[in-house]
């Protein structure tokens, strides 16, 4: 049996290695850069030694190898961000599925990069889709902390992960409050201790980084917040809740080097959270969901802050999310706020271009808010890239770019939309998957010669 | 970060249930005989039709739903009847013109498989009615009496999905799971006042993994997949002796499933299994209407076309369980090709509000294998399809003379995902109007809630 597993893998490793990244030149092409802009017609795309060197309209500089688009669509590749790609294989599944780790005593320091399989069958199934990155991340489940998410691409290599530990998870709202004790009060309780004792850990570690600045005490009208609940200076005393791994994984977060992606729905929730950069402004916040946020686009986009949010959410799912529309998006992106698609928010992340093409149909609608084609499209791309730290390296057709680029056989945001050929990093892509083979083997149901069992 | 929440939600909720094949006693003005020969029939139908004018479309595409298409096509319709469907040349005199040119006409959405009202938002522990899992075996309860008239789901439904008519479901705990209510999607202020008149029960049952996991992980019987078999084989011969002298709830279900009258709809996934529940159906004496999700449907086309049963099915949903694990994107096109019957259905509260988007993305993947297949045809499954699984096809599912006047203006092509329903009637009554605000239902649930009549 071991033998037979062995020889598996070496004969699937076989098959796996990846090609070389090639220098192409993609001319007659329909391109959409992923900046916001609308797409350009007979347009061309040049990827030398696996970036972008030239897009745009027009005659491209000559070199790599030619493609003729024949007019089709080509775009950079979908960032699908706040996934499980990689971390699961059957999702009833227990033992195949590491999206949670309920029974585990750490929670911030859940780091998904060692975790994440590039050869899952759902890697390869969003890459045929036209997904060529992603953020992957464990949910929060033992803690109001999910741990760290990876950046990742959906190569055919070894290398998925792009950047690890890229982002921290921490869930308020109702969720937190369930994970916390019961209550919003103890999930506040929970960051902000959490946050005083990564301080001072950092403090007391010396770990390398930026200082921050010192805690800015609001004081409000009468009671002053005890220092201690907030400040650098705060002693590190008994009542220690984090374990040090996960006091050292929240470091960053606090110090402001890792991003951290709340998962927050409700309007008075979405103040909350940023409000607490009064006691903590290192914070580099990002909301995920926010259903209300239509509610609140002025503070979030005065507070500067992007948002991963549920595309399509429209019902009173829970308490938290009575006011939440499909127009919630655009409605966000009119005032200001920088949005993206939160791939978690749908039956699986290769439904991004219906979402987005979804926010164009409600540009149509009155009395509804979407938006235009590019600005959509830019939800699925380059603004996730951005709040993920990728801006400008991917998400992107543009010089210096990851070559991530997809042919696709129709207007990608329109429904069924699949690519024809998928490049990452410069290198074409094989679309073959678990899916594809069952389909190629039921195209039709004769089994007048043999079984179907040995159709493959 | 709502996406765990809501695979548990479909691993447990879903699948359908079947129920007794009386018809609600009382029919609106227009009764038919056979209606009203039912009066006495317990919990009836109180729908009457609201008022509508004369109205005659104009200048639209019309998909009819039974497969059929006319361009600059013009339908009639008046007190609550299709009158006419045809071309330019129809006399529109008597009726009010509106100017459909550039628009799309379909008949009302059908939803074969929801839970709305018996799973309703908001979803908190109090509104969990869809699953009475404290027994494998319930023909005995009824859906109709867990649905909650005022979820705010059956607006979205209508505005954002143009559904029309909707079949609710126990869930799929149970091996038996009770009786289905099929519903006109009209806000009223009792489930009675919902009930489709006319259309028969059905009863939901359910194969594989959740009786044997929810009822196993009990330590009770089905624990097995032959243990489901066992269980259910012995049910029917309980029915089948039967004598109706001492009356048994259950039993009296069942008894409507052997004479024909309720309808069957069986959730059921994997090919083997939905192959050996056709041949209990022989054994037993009773027929399958449908099966549901049939992910695996794809690989039996031809014993289902055999036995003239259903494929009630989603258009990309995979992987989320092991026996959802081979679901394809080319199940509708290949049963299609199959020759067999292909509904599109939503298990979801949000996915009801895309049927349309679901069957083009459906269409799409059959294309790219070679398989073309008509709008109108692809419109059927989302109408005459699913109505003629429901036993309703004789009053509602296409736009034919005589047929209740559910009819869906579109603002654009239905099977794009940049259309949006711009108008719905419901038996002739405008009953959503994009182009009135005040012309959408708002649930009691959300009166005086941030958002109350927002688009949604």
């Amino acid at each position: 049996m071991i033998k037979r597993t062995l020889l598996a893998a070496v004969a699937a490793c076989a098959i796996a290695v990846p090609a070389a990244a090639q220098d192409f030149t993609i001319t007659n092409a329909t391109v959409a850069t992923g900046d916001g802009s609308e797409p350009i017609e007979n347009g061309h795309v040049v990827v030398r030694g696996g970036k972008v060197v030239s897009v745009g309209a027009g005659a491209p500089p000559s070199g790599g190898t030619a493609i003729d688009a024949e007019g089709r669509w080509v775009t950079p590749g979908l960032f699908a961000t706040v996934t499980a790609l990689g971390l699961w294989d059957v999702g009833a599944v227990s033992e195949s599925n590491d999206t949670r780790a309920g029974d585990s005593p750490f929670s911030a320091a859940l780091d998904a990069a060692p975790a994440i399989n590039p050869n899952s069958q759902h890697i390869l199934v969003h890459r045929a889709a036209g997904v060529t990155r992603a953020t992957s991340v464990t949910m929060p489940s033992s803690s109001i902390f999910g741990g760290q998410g990876a950046i990742i691409d959906l190569g055919a290599d070894p290398q998925a992960v792009v950047r690890p530990r890229a982002f921290q998870v921490v869930a308020l709202g109702e969720a937190g409050a369930r994970l916390a004790g019961g209550s919003r009060t103890a999930t506040h309780a929970l960051l902000r201790n959490a946050l005083r004792e990564a301080s001072q850990f950092g403090e007391d570690a010396s770990i390398p980084g930026r200082a921050s600045r010192p805690a800015d005490v609001r004081t409000g009208d009468d009671l002053p917040i005890d220092p201690r609940m907030t400040g650098d200076d705060a002693a590190r005393g008994d009542d220690v809740l984090l374990t040090r791994f996960d006091a050292a994984a929240l470091v960053p977060v606090v110090r402001g080097e890792q991003p951290v992606y709340v998962a927050v729905e409700r309007a008075s929730d979405i103040r909350s959270v940023l409000a607490l950069r009064n006691d903590f402004p290192g914070l580099d916040l990002v909301l995920v969901g926010a259903s209300e946020g239509w509610l609140v686009a002025r503070e979030i986009a005065t507070a500067g802050v992007p948002v991963i949010a549920d595309g399509l959410d429209d019902l009173p799912e829970n308490f938290e999310e009575l006011a939440s529309t499909q127009s919630n998006i655009g409605r966000m992106v009119a005032a200001g706020v920088k949005v993206a698609i939160n791939a978690s928010s749908m039956q699986n992340p290769r439904n991004l271009n219906q979402y987005a093409g979804n926010l164009v149909a409600l540009a149509r609608l009155p009395g509804a808010s979407g938006l235009s084609w590019g600005q959509a499209f830019a939800a699925i791309t380059s603004i996730p890239a951005e709040i993920s730290g990728m801006g400008g390296r991917a998400g992107v057709l543009a010089p210096d770019a990851a070559g991530d680029v997809v042919i696709w056989d129709g207007d990608p945001l329109e429904l069924g939309a699949m690519p024809v050929r998928v490049f990452i990093d410069g290198v074409e892509q094989p679309l073959d998957n678990h899916q594809s083979r069952l389909k190629e083997r039921y195209r039709d149901l004769d089994e007048s010669g043999l079984p179907k069992a040995y159709d493959w | 970060m709502k996406l765990p929440a809501k695979f548990t939600a479909c691993i447990l909720a879903s699948s359908a249930l079947a129920a007794c094949a009386t018809t609600d006693g009382i029919d609106r003005s227009s009764a038919s005989s056979s209606a009203a020969a039912e009066t006495g029939t317990p919990y009836a139908s109180t729908y009457r039709a609201y008022p509508g004018r004369p109205t005659a479309l104009v200048g639209a595409t019309v998909f009819d739903g039974t497969g059929g298409r006319i361009d600059k096509g013009t339908v009639l319709f008046r007190e609550g009847k299709v009158v006419a469907v045809g071309d330019s040349s129809l006399s529109t005199e008597g009726y009010d013109r509106m100017d459909a040119g550039g628009k799309f006409v379909t008949p009302g959405i059908i939803d074969i498989h929801s839970h709305l009202g018996d799973y309703p938002t908001p979803s908190v522990e109090a509104h969990s009615d869809g699953n009475e899992a404290t027994s494998p075996t319930t023909p005995e309860v009824w859906a109709e009496h867990s649905v909650w008239p005022q979820d705010p789901g059956f607006s979205r439904a209508l505005a954002n999905g143009g559904v029309t008519s909707l079949q609710i479901l126990p869930g799929s705990a149970n091996l038996t799971g009770g009786r289905t209510v099929t519903l006109k999607n009209v806000a009223a202020r009792t489930v009675q006042g919902m009930k489709f008149p006319g259309a028969p029960y059905g009863m939901k049952m359910a194969c594989g993994e959740n009786p044997k996991r929810v009822y196993g992980g009990r330590g009770r019987m089905p624990s097995t997949r032959m243990g489901n078999f066992a269980v259910n084989r012995q049910m029917w011969l309980d029915a089948q002796a039967y004598d109706g002298e001492k009356r048994d709830l259950g039993m009296e279900t069942l008894k409507g499933v052997l004479d024909g009258e309720i309808l069957i709809h069986n959730h059921c996934y994997r090919a083997d299994e939905m192959a050996l529940v056709m041949d209990m159906a022989k054994e037993m004496g009773y027929k399958v209407t449908a099966f549901h999700h049939a992910v695996e449907a794809y690989k039996i086309g031809d014993l289902l076309r055999e036995n003239d049963v259903c494929s009630a099915i989603w258009a990309d949903w995979y992987g989320f369980k092991m026996e959802a694990y081979d679901g394809i994107l080319e199940n509708a096109a290949l049963l299609n090709q199959a020759g067999a019957c292909v509904v599109i259905h939503s298990d979801d509260a949000n996915g009801i509000q895309r049927l349309n988007q679901e069957a083009a993305k459906a269409q799409a993947a059959g294309r790219r294998m070679g398989m073309d297949i008509s709008d109108g045809d692809v419109i059927g499954w989302i109408t005459l399809n699913a109505a003629k699984a429901m036993g309703i096809a004789d009053q509602t599912g296409s736009l034919e003379a005589g047929k209740m006047a559910d009819v869906v203006l579109w603002n654009g092509d239905p099977l794009s995902v940049y259309s949006r329903p711009e108008k719905v009637w419901i038996d002739g009554a405008l009953m959503f109007d994009a182009l009135d605000r005040k012309r959408r239902p708002v649930s009691d649930f959300e009166l005086g809630q941030p958002g109350e009549g927002d688009v949604k």
